[in-house]
C-alpha cells in the first residue's frame, strides 16, 4: 500500500470529517489487508530461502543425521566433517583442482570480456558509423543462439585446435558466451553518462581523452563492476560447455566436479554433496548480494529498457 | 562473417562527413586527426572499427566459425568414424529428413514447448504477483522479500537442482516429510522423479524458483516508474485494484512484459542443466529429455554428429524466430 496510499494520506482526513470517507471500518480493513500481505511476504521469503537454508543445514550435520525418518531442521550434532571430506577429495575428482580451474577460467573470462566489451560499448555509443546498427544486431542475435545447439561444433572446433581440456579453450568459449551480454549492458551504462559532461570538461581545458578518463570513466566504474560480476556469475555457474569441453578429471570446473561428485556418492552421502554445493554457491551468493542493487538496475537498464 | 563486412564499411559515413577521401587504409590517419580536432564523437587515435576489432574477432572465431561448421556438418554424413578423421560425404538434406520424420524428435520438441509454456506462464504470473506485493509492502518486509529472492536468484543452477533433488529425495527428502505433516496424506517413500509428469513438476518448481526473482525485480522496477498521480487519479475516479492494473499499470509495463516473456521463453525452451542434472538424480532419460538434452545425447553421447547438427540448426532457427520480436523491439529502442 505504501506507494499508492502514502500520497493519498493527506487527502483522506478532510472528507473523513464529513463522515463519508474512511472511518474506522475502512481503516481496519486496510490493516487486515496489510497483515495478509505481510503474511504472504513471509511465505514468499521462506519459500525462496528454504532450499539455500536446507543446503547449508544438511552440510553441517553428520551424514547419518540425514538418514532419519523425521528430517533434522537444525543439525543436532554440528560438524565440519563434510567440508573436510570434500576438500580432501574423497570423490572421484578433487575439489581443489576444480576450484583452481573455475577461478582461473572465470577471472580470465571476466577480465578479457570487460576490456573487449568496454571498447565495443564505446564504439557503439560514442560514435555514429555505418555498420553500427549491424553490429548491435549481431550482438543481439548472437545472444539468442542457444549454447545447446553449439556444443557439437564448439567441441569439434576446439578439438581441431588442440584446445579441449585446456583453460585457454574454455576461456575462449566463455568469453564468446559472456561478451554479447556484457557489451549490451555496458552500452547501457555508457549511454547513461551524458556526453555533455565530457564536453563541459573539454571547455574547461581537458583534452578529449582526458575528459573521458577523468569524467566519464569514474562514472562508469559501478557499471563495470556490476557487469563484471554478472560475467563472473555466468562463467562460474556455466555447466554445459564445461561438461563438453573439460571432460578430463584434472581439467573439470566446479559445476562438472559437483555433478561427478553427486553421481559418485548419491543416496549415500547427501551431507557431503551439500557441503560441496555450499562451497560452490558461496562465492556467487556473496558477490550477488554485494552488488545486488546495482545489478538489478543494471540488468534492467542495460537489458530491458535499453 | 557479416561482422567483418560491416567493419569494413564502418567509417565511410564519417569519411564523407569529415570531407576526407573515402576508402583505403592509407588515408585513415590524416582523416582521423582532422575529425578529432572538431567534429563531435571522434576520439583521437581510435576509430570505431578499431574499438570493435577485439569483440568482433572473438565472435567470428568462437561463434561464427563453429556456426558455419555446424551448418556444414548438418549436411554431411558425420558419425563416430568421421570424428576420428574419416572423410565426411555430403548427403544433402538427408539428416534433416531423418530428423523431421523421426517421431522421437517431434515428441521431444512438443515436450519442450509444453514444458516451456508452463514454466513461462508460472514464472510470469508469480513474478508479477510478487512485484505487486513488493510495491505494497513496507520497507522492512520489502527488504526481506528482496533478500529471499536474491538468494534464490544467486544459487547456481546446477547447485539448485542438486539441492532440490535432495529435498525431493524419495526416502529422506524434507518435502515428503512436510507434505505428510501438512496434508495428512502419507507421502513417505513417494518417488517424484520416476513418473515423467511428476519429474517435470519438480523441474518446473526448480526453474520457477530460480526465474521468478528476475521477473519480480524487473517488473517491480517498472512499477516504480508508473506515475503515482495517474494511479491516484484513477483511484479517486473509483477504479479498483484490478482495473487499475489492467488499464494503467499494464499498458505502462507492456514493453517490459513482452521483453521479459520473450527472454523467459528463450531460456526455458533451451533448458539443459536442470533437466540433465535432474535425470542424473533420478528419472527416465527417454521420457524426460528436452531439446537441449536431446541434442547432447544424439551427438556427443550417441556419436551421430550429423543428425545432432541438423537438430541444432533447427533449434537455432526456432530460437531466432522466437527472439525476432525481442531483437526488433530492442533495436528500435536503441535507435531512438
Amino acid at each position: 500500500m505504501t506507494t499508492t496510499a502514502a500520497p493519498l494520506a493527506p487527502l483522506a482526513p478532510p472528507p473523513a470529517r464529513g463522515g463519508r470517507r474512511p472511518s474506522s471500518p475502512a481503516r481496519r480493513r486496510r490493516r487486515a489487508v496489510d497483515v495478509l500481505l505481510g503474511a504472504i511476504a513471509i511465505v514468499v521469503f521462506v519459500c525462496s530461502v528454504f532450499p539455500v537454508y536446507w543446503m547449508v543445514n544438511t552440510s553441517l550435520m553428520p551424514n547419518n543425521e540425514t538418514r532419519t525418518l523425521v528430517p533434522n531442521f537444525v543439525p543436532s550434532t554440528f560438524t565440519w566433517r563434510n567440508y573436510e571430506t570434500v576438500l580432501s577429495g574423497a570423490g572421484r575428482a578433487d575439489f581443489l583442482p576444480a576450484l583452481a580451474n573455475s577461478a582461473t577460467v572465470t577471472l580470465l573470462t571476466v577480465g578479457v570480456c570487460l576490456i573487449f566489451a568496454f571498447l565495443a560499448a564505446l564504439a557503439v555509443t560514442r560514435f555514429r558509423f555505418r555498420g553500427r546498427r549491424a553490429f548491435v544486431l549481431t550482438i543481439l542475435v548472437v545472444q539468442m543462439i542457444p549454447g545447446e545447439a553449439m556444443i557439437i561444433s564448439t567441441y569439434r572446433v576446439l578439438d581441431g585446435w588442440q584446445l579441449l581440456n585446456t583453460i585457454v579453450g574454455l576461456t575462449l568459449v566463455y568469453v564468446a558466451t559472456v561478451l554479447p551480454f556484457t557489451i549490451w549492458t555496458l552500452r547501457g551504462f555508457v549511454n547513461g553518462v551524458p556526453i555533455e559532461l565530457e564536453e563541459a570538461a573539454m571547455i574547461d581545458g581537458c583534452s578529449k581523452s582526458g575528459a573521458f578518463w577523468r569524467v566519464t570513466f569514474p562514472l562508469l566504474a559501478p557499471g563495470l563492476v556490476a557487469t563484471g560480476v554478472f560475467g563472473f556469475i555466468q562463467a562460474w555457474n556455466e555447466f554445459l560447455l564445461a561438461l563438453v569441453v573439460m571432460s578430463r578429471p584434472e581439467s573439470m570446473t566446479l559445476p562438472v566436479w559437483l555433478r561427478t561428485f553427486q553421481q559418485a556418492t548419491t543416496t549415500t552421502n547427501w551431507a557431503a554433496i551439500m557441503a560441496g554445493s555450499t562451497l560452490m554457491a558461496i562465492p556467487v551468493i556473496v558477490f550477488f548480494l554485494i552488488v545486488q542493487g546495482r545489478m538489478t538496475s543494471g540488468l534492467v537498464s542495460g537489458a530491458v529498457k535499453g | 562473417m557479416t561482422i567483418g563486412q560491416d567493419l569494413l564499411r564502418a567509417d565511410r559515413p564519417d569519411a564523407e562527413r569529415g570531407g576526407g577521401p573515402r576508402g583505403s587504409g592509407a588515408t585513415r590517419g590524416p582523416r582521423r586527426s582532422r575529425r578529432g580536432s572538431g567534429a563531435a564523437g571522434g576520439r583521437a587515435g581510435l576509430t570505431p572499427a578499431a574499438l570493435l576489432v577485439p569483440s568482433a574477432a572473438v565472435l567470428i572465431v568462437v561463434v561464427g566459425y563453429p556456426l558455419v561448421t555446424l551448418l556444414v556438418m548438418s549436411f554431411q554424413e558425420f558419425g563416430r568414424a568421421q570424428a576420428f578423421g574419416a572423410p565426411a560425404p555430403f548427403v544433402g538434406f538427408d539428416n534433416y529428413v531423418r530428423v523431421l520424420t523421426d517421431s522421437t524428435f517431434w515428441t521431444v520438441l512438443l515436450r519442450s514447448l509444453a514444458f516451456c509454456a508452463v514454466n513461462v506462464a508460472a514464472t510470469m504470473t508469480l513474478g508479477t504477483l510478487i512485484a505487486l506485493l513488493m510495491q505494497r509492502l513496507g520497507r522492512a518486509l520489502r527488504l526481506l522479500v528482496s533478500v529471499g529472492l536474491l538468494l534464490a536468484w544467486a544459487m547456481p543452477a546446477l547447485t539448485a537442482v542438486i539441492v532440490w533433488g535432495w529435498m525431493f529425495d524419495t526416502q529422506f527428502g524434507v518435502i515428503n516429510h512436510l507434505l505428510t505433516v501438512l496434508t495428512g496424506t502419507d507421502f513417505a517413500n513417494h518417488s517424484w522423479l520416476i513418473d515423467p509428469l511428476s519429474f517435470f513438476l519438480v523441474a518446473t518448481v526448480i526453474i520457477t524458483w530460480q526465474s521468478v526473482p528476475f521477473v519480480a525485480f524487473t517488473v517491480y522496477a517498472g512499477l516504480t516508474q508508473v506515475p503515482d498521480e495517474v494511479l491516484e487519479a484513477a483511484q479517486l475516479d473509483g477504479a479498483g485494484p484490478v482495473a487499475r492494473f489492467r488499464l494503467i499499470v499494464f499498458p505502462y509495463l507492456k514493453s517490459i512484459f513482452l521483453v521479459v516473456t520473450v527472454l523467459q521463453v528463450i531460456w526455458d525452451l533451451r533448458v539443459f542443466t536442470q533437466i540433465f542434472a535432474l535425470q542424473g538424480i533420478g528419472g527416465i532419460r527417454e521420457q524426460t529429455s528436452t531439446i537441449g538434452v536431446y541434442i547432447y545425447q544424439t551427438s556427443l553421447a550417441g556419436g551421430e554428429y550429423g543428425t545432432g547438427g541438423a537438430i541444432a540448426v533447427l533449434l537455432v532457427i526456432l530460437m531466432l524466430a522466437i527472439s525476432l520480436y525481442y531483437v526488433r523491439a530492442t533495436l528500435k529502442e536503441d535507435e531512438s
